[in-house]
């Protein structure tokens, strides 16, 4: 490295040739640079944003997909009831998980938090086993606790005097178990994500505010959120947009019933789209997650300006 | 004077601190029941046999255990396939992923071109779509390519090599962008000084130097890979072409009457490769986890 700087010094090109030469070192650089990230671009391009806008297109055709219907499907939609239901439902649902998992993920980390360091693996690796199993085969699980002739919840229920519940055979229990079922899958990755932001507050910042005075409310308050809000927002508009795409958990607990009181945009599109054979109407009744995503899309966009303007 | 002060002070303190250590431990002994009942309950199931499943006894304890689920299971024709599948899918993911994530990292991160600014950003976003909103379209795309081609597309396990990798990539090669990003810029420009050529330099410095964040993308794309439950629900239908989650949720609830036993084996035996990579590269497992929010 030292000799190739030094045999550089001593014999200077002539500045013009270098000039040339560098201009095309560097055109060759990006033309390798863009070789080498056509294969992401042509992946992106070819099964992720072309869908994308072909969904549009395929949402504006007729059943046969043979003519063109304009917004058809969409008014078809908007006049049925149950396509209300399903985005109340899938509002309540990815809302209230969305609140619970924060909730829960922001106390747990807590407790984790406050035990010795050298315990916290320990805790920490038991605490995420529920995100790390596969969502299809936890929810079996769900399923088989749920079960209304053999139920162990309700076995335990039935021990202590009370009434068994009907966990998916009602609509309202319906609802809340597929919630609860969401929020036990999820509530361990924003404890990992607050555990790892809690680890980044300075101890300092903590010890300032006890010699102030402030009791453990005012520390979670003026100290712990303010430094915690980027990572807050981040996983929550994660999570916002995985709950609202979700698909597993309601397929395999409720598949949408008793009644399609539990469906959401993904297994409604699911049921009309492929198992219906109405593709169109399928692809338009997923093409309402588009707001929530673009609402996403906008406050990470803004997020990554920010941060490049600060840097 | 202080001192006086300081020693009741300290000691409320110390008290203070103990009953919060306390209570962290009750509530952590609550959350660690809630979160791992269902895994329990799956093993406690999967050691019962059929009769004692149905018998009207505590659910919660196995009294005769026995392997007869999995024995029943290794047997299967239909659950090995589903086993086989599952691993050459989700190898085969890993592969493409790792070959497409890294190139386009070290292209982005280190060489920059027209437009490579963008693309970062644009990579971050497409990890945004949900594949719930792309499968049907997809679905409608490859009856398109099958009838252009003659490719039957529908109906195979090899088309999930084609569509998961779109849930892999964005993730993965955002995660490789931010551990190359954190290479120091002169180690690279010392080697091609040296004149080492672009392979070289990824090879031999940034593979290397960025080796746990290989392992942790690597990781993510074998879970997602393994764990993916839409994709193939709509795209495979015959049992043999299955991959576990779908062709456990289709083939073993059936009927009226569940073989529950069996049902929790199989999800059990499932979910055992995720959790034991897990078990071993905890480390890696989270810094990939957390590395989409704090690196960017």
């Amino acid at each position: 490295m030292a000799s190739g700087i030094a045999a550089e010094a001593a014999a200077p090109l002539p500045a013009t040739r270098r000039r040339s030469t560098r201009r095309r070192f560097v055109r060759r650089k990006s033309w390798i640079a863009f070789l080498m990230a056509l294969p992401l671009i042509a992946l992106i391009g070819a099964l992720v944003v072309y869908p994308a806008f072909y969904s549009l297109y395929l949402a504006m055709l007729n059943k046969g997909m043979e003519h063109f219907v304009g917004l058809g499907n969409f008014s078809f939609l908007f006049r049925r009831d149950l396509f209300w239901m399903v985005v109340k439902q899938s509002v309540i649902f990815a809302v209230s998980a969305v609140i619970f998992k924060a909730l829960i993920g922001f106390v747990v980390a807590h407790f984790v938090h406050n035990i010795p360091a050298k315990g916290q693996r320990k805790w920490r690796g038991m605490l995420l086993v529920p995100w790390v199993i596969p969502p299809a085969m936890s929810t079996l699980a769900w399923f088989w606790l749920f079960d209304p002739s053999y139920s162990a919840f309700n076995w335990v229920l039935s021990r202590i005097g009370l009434h068994g519940v009907p966990w998916l055979g009602d609509p309202l229990w319906a609802r809340f178990s597929v919630i609860l079922v969401n929020v036990w899958y999820g509530a361990p990755f924003f404890l990992i994500m607050y555990l790892a932001a809690l680890k980044s507050v300075p101890e300092q910042l903590y010890e300032a505010a006890a010699i102030d005075g402030a009791n453990w409310w005012q520390k979670i308050w003026y100290v712990t959120l303010p430094m915690m809000r980027n990572i807050i927002a981040i996983t929550v508009l994660f999570s916002l947009i995985v709950t609202f795409a979700n698909f597993d958990i309601v397929r395999i607990l409720t598949n949408g019933g008793p009644i399609d009181q539990t469906h959401v945009f993904a297994t409604w599109a699911f049921q009309l789209g492929i198992e219906g054979g109405d593709l169109p109407l399928g692809a338009c009744v997923s093409l309402f997650m588009f707001p929530i995503l673009g609402v996403a899309a906008y406050f990470i966009l803004r997020d990554i300006n920010r941060r490049g303007n600060e840097a | 004077m202080s001192a006086v002060l300081e020693r009741p002070r300290t000691a409320s303190l110390r008290r203070e601190r103990r009953w919060a250590l306390i209570w962290s431990y009750v509530f952590l002994v609550l959350f660690a029941v809630l979160f791992l009942t269902p895994p329990l309950y799956m093993l406690v199931t999967s050691l019962k046999t059929s009769a004692e499943i149905s018998a009207v006894t505590l659910p919660w304890w196995v009294f005769h255990p026995t392997l007869e689920n999995y024995f029943g299971l290794f047997d299967s024709e239909a659950y090995r396939t589903f086993f086989r599948n599952s691993l050459v899918v989700s190898l085969s993911v890993v592969a493409i992923t790792m070959v497409i994530s890294i190139l386009a990292a070290f292209s982005l991160s280190r060489m920059r071109f027209w437009g490579s600014a963008t693309l970062a950003t644009g990579v971050f976003l497409t990890y945004l779509i949900p594949e719930t909103l792309l499968f049907i379209p997809l679905f409608k795309i490859f009856a398109f390519v099958q009838d252009w081609t003659g490719i039957e597309m529908m109906n195979h396990w090899w088309v999930l090599i084609i569509v998961y990798p779109t849930l892999t990539v964005p993730f993965c090669t955002w995660i490789m962008i931010g551990y190359f990003a954190s290479i120091p810029k002169e180690l690279d420009e010392a080697a091609l000084i040296d004149g080492a050529s672009y392979f070289q330099v990824l090879t031999r410095i940034f593979l290397p130097v960025a080796l746990p964040g290989v392992i942790a993308a690597t990781i993510f794309a074998f879970t997602v890979s393994w764990a993916d439950f839409l994709y193939p629900m709509a795209f495979t239908t015959s049992v043999d072409q299955m991959v576990l989650p779908a062709g456990i949720v289709t083939t073993l609830i059936k009927g009226d009457v569940y073989n529950w036993g069996q049902i929790m084996t199989a999800a059990l035996l499932g979910a055992a490769p995720p959790l034991l990579i897990y078990a071993f590269l905890m480390d890696y497992y989270i810094a990939g986890l957390t590395a989409g929010a704090t690196k960017g």
